[in-house]
């Protein structure tokens, strides 16, 4: 059971670090990089979920899905980080609790 | 069989344990190459499930890429780390309540998957390097025969993705709005008279 690696290992690392990615974005009220940083993670446990199933049902339909999500990370994280310097640059502070201007 | 085993608990074990230090780490730039290294773990074990490409492609695009443009964006802001760590302990509690839910919710799904694998499906050992393909081609060229054939529409869409996300981000961090346009009417009013001027000049001195 414990040598013998199977889905269930690469299940459970993809489900703590999922948590760990929850985890951070709780943790983490004041900075905004880390928040983004967490869902990246989130997004990489979602990956080895999709690589491990892939594998496991031998179809390669999920190597391709693990792709696209990949693809829609990186532009994510790009805009997310553009944002957070326009932000910065008109506020002065990247804390989560001052972004509160559009609240009614 | 053992070896195999070895090498996914140091990725596994590394990878989480760098997961950790990201989210508590007390400089973003710790966490940022924390980040990059729970990367690298990652793509180890893809290469372990045999998905080579991914391995590569997590290792270009993210830690190439992505962690550069977070260590950039940390670099660039002037931050108070110090004061970004404020109220850390504060939401604890709630944190760490629904981060044990979710890991709770998570290990009744898996833990099932495993007491009941006749509900479940069956459930085997992945093969040591199994490329999840019939016949002997290798794993990039499973996944571009793939890409470029059933899924080359969603392929076109990702490009269209990054398109609108790099042209986004283009524009919001464009920082002098005032371009210089051109005016065609400007242009063409414009006379001989006021703009070209006829300059005797003597010999010997200059304009």
């Amino acid at each position: 059971m414990m040598l013998q690696i199977g889905l269930g290992h690469y299940l459970t690392v993809a489900a703590i670090l999922f948590t760990l990615g929850l985890f951070g974005i709780f943790l983490n009220r004041k900075n905004v990089i880390i928040i983004l940083m967490s869902i990246e993670l989130m997004l990489l446990a979602v990956n080895i979920n999709l690589v491990a199933f892939s594998t496991h049902l031998q179809d390669m339909a999920g190597q391709v899905f693990a792709m696209f999500v990949l693809t829609v990370a990186a532009a994510e994280a790009a805009v997310g980080l553009a944002i957070l310097v326009v932000y910065h640059r008109n506020r002065g502070s990247i804390e989560v609790e001052d972004i509160n201007m559009m609240k009614g | 069989m053992i070896l195999q085993a070895l090498i996914f608990y140091l990725f596994a074990f590394v990878a989480v344990g760098a997961g950790v230090m990201v989210i508590v780490a007390r400089n973003p730039v710790h966490s940022v190459l924390f980040l990059i290294l729970t990367f690298f773990n990652a793509a180890g074990l893809f290469v372990l499930m045999g998905a080579e490409f991914l391995a590569m492609l997590l290792v270009v695009v993210y830690v190439g890429a992505v962690a550069v443009l977070f260590l950039f964006v940390v670099m660039m802001l002037e931050i108070d780390f110090i004061r970004l760590r404020e109220g850390f302990l504060q939401y604890m509690p709630v944190g760490g309540l629904l981060g044990l839910v979710l890991l709770a919710e998570l290990v009744v799904v898996i833990g099932g998957y495993f007491m009941a694998p006749a509900v479940a499906g069956t459930h085997g050992a992945l093969a040591a390097a199994s490329a999840p393909v019939v016949g002997d081609i290798t794993n990039t060229e499973a996944l571009g025969r793939l890409l470029y054939t059933e899924y080359v529409y969603i392929f076109q869409a990702a490009g269209l993705v990054l398109l609108v996300a790099m042209v986004g981000a283009i524009v919001l961090t464009l920082r002098h709005r005032e371009v210089r346009r051109q005016r065609i009417s400007d242009q063409v009013s414009r006379r001989p008279g006021e703009t070209v001027e006829l300059v005797k000049v003597p010999t010997g001195s200059g304009v």
